[in-house]
């Protein structure tokens, strides 16, 4: 797979450190803001173009968008070492903070301040919840069907507890159809 | 061991839900882990997925926690690398195959059909989390004016969702 960035693929090593900065550094969401900062305007390693394309990719199929993202990066950049790599790098800060989290909780997760603080920021994560749903709404939700598949979908899995793989393929099925392709 | 092969399955199981992000898979998430293995509670489920919110990376990596909690260090390894790697390979795979189905009348279809399933998705989870966060008026409005600081500026989200733990913390305290 030939390489369409501006500069020259990097070492593995510095493939991994440069995801892993990206990692450590992409607080509050956005990955993608971070990515594309930092691979196509910092290091240079994709042009925008390719940048679209691999993040229609990452957006179509299931998966963390950032993870897809580094690893189709790190695939085109230096082939499989490169993309498991890439990931690694991407998920390693956050995952290591998450597990340090999981310790701390079991020594003071029943202490009442942190309790406060962890009870607030939960309806603080709703928020945020539902500003990702607006957003991603708005760039994919583009006729009134597509509502009608989304407010199903919700009150299949939230109100009735339908688990999510039937209403995934379920609705999922519908909705591609009826978005078939016609004539040709 | 027999665990750690549990939490394995639960979370690849996981990684094929996240269709449009992570928060896809909270309901089965907090149906596996909570009702089904009782490996925690609600409330600590929703603990470590807010806490997530504030970690750096891709979201979810609070699945690390989840593992850790169930099963210390190798709970954590074992979770991660299972909700990476079933989604990981397809990504790989179709990322290679791409060019070829770049045309491929059903891409656009499969793209929306799945995209406004996806948004059902996530409002399912934001209402299922919602059900367990917001337990009194002041979370709600909590909640509300994260919402509204959010879609109205272009402010970091993990600061609003500090600055709501530390007037949770205020609240406490006064």
């Amino acid at each position: 797979m030939s390489t369409t960035g501006t500069s020259p693929p990097p070492s593995l090593g510095r493939l991994f450190w440069v995801f892993f900065v990206m990692g450590a550094t992409s607080i509050g969401g956005g990955v993608v803001g971070y990515l594309r900062s930092g691979l196509v305007v910092r290091q240079r390693w994709l042009d925008d173009a390719s940048f679209v394309e691999l993040l229609a990719i990452s957006q179509t199929l299931p998966g963390l968008n950032a993870t897809n993202m580094s690893i189709l990066v790190g695939d085109r950049l230096r082939g499989t070492p490169g993309a498991i790599l890439a990931a690694l790098g991407m998920c390693l800060p956050g995952a290591a903070l998450m597990t340090a989290a999981a310790f701390a909780y079991g020594v003071g997760g029943d202490d009442p301040v942190s309790r406060a603080f962890l009870r607030a920021i939960a309806a603080g994560a709703v928020g945020l919840i539902l500003m990702v749903m607006v957003q991603l709404g708005a760039k994919v939700l583009a006729g009134f069907a597509d509502y009608v598949f989304a407010g199903i979908t919700a009150a299949l899995v939230a109100g009735f507890g339908v688990p999510v793989p039937y209403a995934l393929i379920g609705v999922g099925a519908v909705a591609i159809w009826w978005h078939r392709p016609r004539g040709t | 061991m027999k665990q750690l092969f549990e939490i394995g399955g639960v979370f690849a199981y996981l990684s094929l839900l996240t269709v449009g992000g992570g928060m896809a898979a909270f309901p089965e998430l907090k149906d596996l882990t909570v009702n089904i293995h009782h490996w925690l509670t609600f409330p600590e489920l929703i603990h470590y997925y807010s806490l997530g919110q504030l970690a750096p990376g891709p979201n979810m990596m609070m699945v690390a926690s989840v593992g850790a909690h169930v099963a210390g260090l190798g709970g954590a390894a074992v979770a991660l690398v299972a909700f990476i790697l079933p989604t990981g390979l397809l990504t790989f795979a179709v990322g290679r195959l791409w060019v070829r189905l770049e045309h491929w009348p059903w891409r656009p279809a499969i793209q929306r059909g799945l995209g406004s399933v996806a948004v059902g998705l996530v409002l399912a989870g934001a209402i299922i989390l919602g059900r367990g966060a917001l337990v009194s008026p002041f979370y709600v409005a909590l909640a509300a004016v994260v919402f509204a600081l959010l879609m109205l500026t272009k402010v970091n989200p993990a600061w609003p969702i500090v600055a709501s733990g530390l007037l949770g913390i205020a609240l406490y305290l006064v």
